[in-house]
């Protein structure tokens, strides 16, 4: 497996998005891994700001010269913000896959309890281990 | 049981990410990354393992007669050294694949795609009847390689005595490349100045160093799958197996201009009245209006109605736009027609546009 960076300041879904959340709102990117994975990435289809995400629901699509693929939101809650960045620069998304952040969600109730069923750095790079 | 080529342990080493293809294990990219790699390409050079591609020599008296029999292309007009691309057909004019030919010493070599190997052999070898020809399979013995873009030559030109310009394009030569014997063609599919070499397959790993260290000045780059697909895609080239298929005839893939109409090749008949009827459906280049990636298989879309499907579609790396190669409906095929491509289920507007997307010198 190559190598990849881990973020130790969010937590992972299973799907490979990560969230970090600061001042009551979680914002979500993919991870490391999965840009990898995705190969050289060249769209982002980003949901519309006031539309409503739920967890492990998909909310955007990242589309790289191998495929279309799925970004699901890890939390649910209100688009208040798109990354205006990933529109013409979607290859920062393979630069740099902690910083390029696709949306940011302000979160219904229950957040607690689904950031507690993510992985936390550690689990989710056991998880990627497992995927051999 | 998929194969691995000669160069396997030395694409893992040098990371690259092992994908299965027409049963063979090549490099899909290298950690440069596709797009890296089909930019070198077109402002530099890259180096592709192509051995999966299997190479046929027909050889004996009545090679050439056969050879009109077999493929479209006027063979007669062919000198020593002459390379050229053609095609077989069925009988029905559909296609049974897309070749190369090498009119060489004594002998032609067709060189055919990889999943198609073992269906050409059959189909070749059941039109030789009453031909004194003999077919040889040389694919395990040689070894095929591209060296490809604008400084593919210099390159080239480091390891041999011989002068490069005395090839050129669309011919083919035998040189000593830093001692390896190489066939080598002024041929490509990438839409840039460059050669295919084919050489033992014992040799092929130490050419392949070779080349890598001789290139290192000038930008050369290992490159991988997807990079040879979207340079390809970019040149107007079709792929067997999107473009061109058994259900798929070279009228409607805008390969006209390969057939000899006066040779009496497999499925003229069928082509003359085709010709003469106009094709129902036409190869058209579509680029995106709304920004969406336009896929294999997508639909396509005129006044509400599916007429047509994508058979490559990419954001073009050298051009950067969304851009696709479908069939449509003769009708729909005029350049400025505007259609949809069904992304997701969301119609998306693109518009016919002129192919090649790229041709060199052009930009």
């Amino acid at each position: 497996m190559a190598d990849y960076k881990l973020d130790r300041s969010v937590r992972y879904a299973k799907s490979h998005e990560w969230v970090r959340v600061e001042d009551g709102i979680a914002t979500v990117g993919v991870s490391d891994f999965a840009q990898d994975a995705l190969s050289d990435v060249v769209y982002v289809d980003l949901p519309e700001v006031g539309s409503p995400v739920s967890a492990g629901k998909q909310a955007a699509t990242v589309e790289s010269v191998k495929a279309a693929e799925e970004v699901n939101a890890p939390v649910s809650g209100v688009v208040i913000e798109v990354n205006p960045v990933l529109t013409n620069k979607p290859e920062q998304i393979n630069e740099e896959p902690y910083a390029a952040w696709f949306f940011k969600v302000r979160p219904t109730d229950g957040l607690a309890d689904e950031l507690a069923a993510l992985f936390s750095p550690d689990d989710y790079a056991a998880f990627v281990a497992g995927l051999g | 049981m998929l194969q691995r080529t000669p160069l396997y342990a030395t694409h893992v080493a040098s990371g690259g990410r092992m994908v299965e293809f027409a049963g063979h294990q090549l490099p899909v990219q290298y950690p440069s990354g596709p797009t890296a790699e089909h930019q070198a390409v077109r402002a530099a050079a890259g180096l592709f393992d192509i051995d999966h591609m299997g190479q046929f020599e027909l050889a004996g008296p009545d090679a050439e007669r056969c050879l009109m029999h077999l493929q479209v292309w006027d063979v007669t007009q062919m000198a020593e050294g002459d390379a050229h691309y053609s095609l077989l057909c069925y009988a029905d004019g559909t296609v049974v694949d897309d070749i190369f030919l090498y009119k060489l010493p004594g002998r032609w070599l067709i060189v055919v795609n990889a999943a198609n190997r073992a269906k050409d052999w059959a189909w070749i070898e059941s039109h030789l009847a009453g031909h004194a020809v003999t077919l040889t399979d040389r694919s395990d013995e040689l070894a095929m390689l591209a060296l490809q873009g604008p400084q593919a030559a210099t390159i080239l030109q480091k390891l041999t005595r011989q002068p490069l310009a005395q090839i050129p394009q669309r011919t083919a030569l035998t040189l000593d490349v830093g001692g390896v014997p190489t066939i080598a063609g002024r041929t490509g599919y990438t839409g840039e100045d460059g050669f295919e070499l084919y050489v033992p397959a014992e040799q092929v790993v130490e050419l392949w160093q070779l080349l890598l260290d001789s290139g290192q000045t000038e930008g050369l780059l290992a490159c991988g799958l997807a990079a040879r697909d979207s340079l390809r895609f970019e040149a107007g080239m079709p792929l067997y197996g999107h473009e061109l298929s058994p259900q798929i005839n070279p009228l409607e893939a805008r390969l006209g201009w390969t057939i000899s109409w006066q040779l009496p090749f497999i499925g003229r008949d069928a082509l003359l009245k085709t010709r003469l009827e106009k094709p129902q459906r036409l190869l058209v280049g579509l680029e995106m209006v709304d920004k969406a990636v336009p896929r294999e298989q997508y639909a396509v879309a005129a006044d509400g109605q599916i007429v047509g499907q994508v058979t490559s579609g990419m954001k073009s790396p050298t051009l950067g736009k969304f851009l696709a190669m479908a069939y449509v409906p003769a009708r729909y095929s005029a350049l400025g027609t505007v259609l949809e491509v069904i992304v997701r289920d969301q119609p998306k507007q693109a518009v016919v546009v002129k192919r090649p997307f790229y041709r060199r010198n052009a930009l």
